[in-house]
């Protein structure tokens, strides 16, 4: 049930259409791309400033309405999921970039800017941002920071958390504090790298400061094509083992090649059980040079089939066949599950032959397209909603696939993030006691739990504050019943 | 990406990952001094090597430790890319033993490059040094190292780079046409070993590190020169390192003036070793109540906000 006090409140500064109340304007924000759930906010507040999120975060926390930060809902885990009658903050029009400093490298953007118009207005310096989600194009850099996002190119240079000097936010109380700074440097606990990858529970980003790096000379990429998944995934240990550093290094199986020729007609080998792309990049000479070497280190891994790209449309094509591979998997089948862990790249052979063994068991297609150089798979499971028992048979193995990760001493996620689509997988990752901590921390900065409320945590449904008696938190005084 | 316990010397830990043609790309300083790793972690420290793939807070995947309710707690993991939960690894960077005691770090690596050469561009005033940097810093080169340091009433400019040996003589030479001048320094080695260990520091001399911005540089550095206090700027002055001949609080309130902050790191203990402008303290003081309800560790930053 909305509350009609704080919706009171919102209208006094909040023009009709930007506080929306009706259910057809509320349906487009009942889920992000984590389709499978679902639920309707009270309100959603189209906010414009960053003073106007600064208040409703205030009026939420006055009136102890939960609320959810909001940037284009591409949350493949359901982080933007809004809670039941709670406050949907949306900040695509906070969509600013406030300031560029191409000689310190550094742009000062509002969370709402989309990741790859920060790149297009720094390339005109000679510079770009660096993580590149396959969202890029419609992700918000809000979203990136609460993800802590990454992509095909985060291999060399790390994730968000990697590119984010600071960050001005709000958090769940109103209290709008600034974290870090615009050096590369810091003093004290990096507390602009703590609330990277928070999802949301920590407050809402307001503005942030990331670094740009210079556009690379010269780029050098190789397509291999193997018969084997496996022998894929063997390589890219041989390439990391090779002391060479790519700046990208992905694998697509043949099913999700058939996705992205079908939808893009990248001029990938259509027979090949696997592909590995891997890119070299920097300065024009030493490229060249590691290039050789690279080569030689594919050709020993035993692909039947190399192919170098011979111009920029060459590259370009290679990349817009990969980076469309996951929207493109949809032709294939009428839903699938978009899966993320982690194992060590020793054992990405292995992994993958397990995801191959658990697909034929449960008689579900899996396509894999994933970030190979860091060991972070991507198996797209599909399904038809329309067949009974699929989803759940989908959802076991999905399931059985997180385990696999954990059991190869990896993780549940690599970089969507747990939102309620993982929390249950929490406990299988850490102990109890790494969760309580966690959970005092999260109290400790949302004592209400309003910001994200049900996310990431398991039973983050406010435990605390429904328990009866009093929480320990409280005996300490940390936090106190409003 | 390796896994330690945090008592480990940097040097024991550099000498394994080269067995393996790997090492700790954030460089961090002192580790001939017998530094530590957890050492390097709670103090944040990052060398000139920085400049090419980022700090210490860039390459830090997961940690174990104890906090101040004597619970070993686990946070991130053992795989170069993690998403679950909250960093509180990232908390314990720069922490200065308020937050825990670490026990043990994973962190990512990198193959460390065959070969370094470098370029020193000296006589330079401040201002020809800043546009140079800047001019750099749009630039395609990629630098392993960029530092400034006065000398001799002007300013030097050391430019490192980092490859296969067969290839550095050509990336040398255009980094130097592309500058204009510039020679290569004879003995690559010694002198990024000069910055490392502080061997440049006067006798006597405490040590302070300042985050910085190539904006924030000219004011610094007068500051500094005003007080003749020798310095070094590193990751084309993105840090400066500050040989202080003065008290601490002295130093503190210099930097409170120009909107910066710092860290002391060398010379007599002191209580505050955060100096000058702080960042964040409400929410700082939110993760040490938590972590440490009971104060058994030093307040963060002597309890002064
Ligand atoms: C086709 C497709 C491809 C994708 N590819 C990748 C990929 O390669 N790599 C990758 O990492 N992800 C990928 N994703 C996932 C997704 O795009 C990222 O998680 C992205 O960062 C989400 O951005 P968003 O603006 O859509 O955020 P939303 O979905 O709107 O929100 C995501 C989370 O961020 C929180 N949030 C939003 N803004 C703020 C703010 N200002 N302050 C605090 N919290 C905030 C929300 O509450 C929510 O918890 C992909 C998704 C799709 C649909």
């Amino acid at each position: 049930m909305p509350n009609s006090a704080l919706i009171d409140a919102l209208a006094t500064f909040l023009p009709v259409h930007r506080l929306l109340r009706q259910a057809a304007e509320l349906a487009p924000y009942e889920s992000d791309a984590l389709t499978a759930f679902r639920s309707r906010p009270g309100a959603v507040v189209l906010a414009e400033t960053q003073e106007e999120v600064v208040r409703v975060v205030e009026l939420c926390h006055r009136h102890s309405v939960p609320f959810v930060a909001r940037g284009s809902g591409t949350s493949l885990s359901g982080g933007s999921l809004p809670v039941a009658g709670g406050v949907v903050i949306a900040l695509n029009r906070l969509n600013r970039i406030v300031h560029l400093d191409p000689q310190r490298r550094i742009a000062v953007v509002e969370p709402g800017v989309i990741n790859l118009d920060v790149t297009k207005a720094a390339a005109p310096h000679g510079l770009y941002y660096a993580p590149d989600p396959s969202s890029q194009l419609i992700c918000t850099i809000g979203g990136n920071v609460a993800f802590n996002s990454g992509g095909a190119h985060c291999l060399k240079y790390g994730m968000t958390a990697n590119h984010v000097l600071g960050i001005k936010a709000v958090l769940p109380d109103g209290a709008v504090v600034q974290l870090g700074g615009d050096s590369l440097e810091s003093v004290g606990p990096d507390l602009a790298g703590f609330f990277v990858g928070s999802e949301g529970l920590f407050g809402i980003a307001l503005e942030i400061t990331v670094r740009l790096l210079p556009r690379p000379e010269l780029y050098r990429t190789v397509l291999a094509a193997y018969h084997s998944l496996a022998a894929a995934g063997d390589a890219v240990a041989q390439v990391v083992a090779s002391g060479l550093l790519p700046g990208a290094m992905e694998i697509m199986d043949n099913l999700a090649i058939q996705a992205a020729e079908a939808a893009v007609h990248a001029g990938y080998p259509r027979d090949a059980a696997a592909l590995l792309i891997v890119e070299l990049e920097g300065e024009r000479v030493q490229v060249e040079a590691e290039f050789a070497h690279l080569l030689q280190v594919v050709e020993a891994s035993g692909p039947y089939e190399v192919r170098v790209a011979k111009d920029d449309a060459d590259r370009a094509r290679i990349w817009k066949g990969r980076k469309s591979a996951f929207s493109a998997v949809g032709r294939l089948s009428p839903d699938y599950i978009v899966q993320d862990g982690v194992v060590p790249r020793s054992r990405l052979g292995e992994a993958l032959a397990a995801i191959q063994r658990l697909s034929a068991q449960h008689g579900l297609r899996v396509a894999n397209v994933f970030h190979a150089g860091d060991g972070n798979l991507h198996p797209l499971i599909l399904y038809s909603g329309r067949t009974p028992g699929e989803l759940e048979r989908a959802e076991t193995l999905a399931g059985e696939i997180l385990n696999l990760c954990i059991e190869l001493g990896g993780s549940i996620t690599g970089e969507h993030g747990v939102g309620v689509e993982k929390r249950a997988y929490m406990p299988a990752m850490f102990n109890p006691v790494d969760l309580a901590v966690m959970n005092e921390l999260r109290l400790a900065i949302d004592p209400k739990e309003l910001a994200n409320r049900g996310k990431m945590l398991p039973d983050g449904d406010a435990p605390s504050l429904t328990h009866p008696g009093i929480h320990p938190l409280e005996q300490q005084g940390v936090i106190s019943r409003a | 990406m390796f896994t330690a316990l945090a008592g480990t010397p940097l040097a024991e830990v550099q000498a394994a990952l080269a067995e393996h043609g790997q090492y700790l790309p954030f460089d961090p300083p002192l580790a001939a001094a017998g530094a530590t790793l957890g050492g390097a972690v709670a103090t944040g420290l990052s060398g000139s090597g920085r400049r090419r793939y980022g700090g210490v807070r860039d390459f830090i995947i997961g940690m174990r430790y104890v906090d101040g309710q004597g619970r070993l707690v686990r946070s991130g993991g053992k795989v170069v890319k993690n998403a679950a939960g909250f960093d509180q690894h990232k908390l314990l960077v720069g922490s200065l033993g308020s937050l825990g005691v670490i026990v043990e770090v994973s962190f990512k690596v990198f193959p460390q490059p065959l070969a370094f050469a470098t370029l020193q561009i000296s006589g330079l005033s401040l201002a020809s040094a800043i546009d140079t940097i800047g001019r750099l810093s749009t630039s395609h080169f990629d630098l392993e190292a960029l530092d400034l340091l006065p000398a001799e009433g002007a300013y030097t400019l050391l430019l490192r780079i980092g490859g296969p040996a067969a290839v550095l003589p050509a990336r040398l030479e255009h980094l130097r046409r592309w500058q204009g001048r510039g020679e290569a320094v004879a003995d690559d080695a010694a002198i990024w070993q000069r910055t490392a260990t502080f061997s440049w520091l006067p006798r006597g001399a405490k040590l302070a590190k300042a985050p910085l911005t190539l904006a924030a540089l000219p004011a610094l550095d007068a500051m500094l020169a005003s007080c003749n206090a020798a310095r070094r700027y590193i990751d084309g002055s993105n840090l400066a390192w500050i040989a202080w001949p003065g008290a601490w609080d002295e130093l503190d309130a210099q930097l409170l003036a120009l909107g910066l902050s710092g860290v002391a790191l060398l010379g007599p203990p002191t209580e505050q070793p955060l100096l000058g402008l702080h960042n964040g303290a409400n929410l700082a003081a939110r993760i040490k109540q938590t972590l440490d309800p009971e104060n058994k560790f030093p307040p963060l930053n002597g309890g002064k906000q």
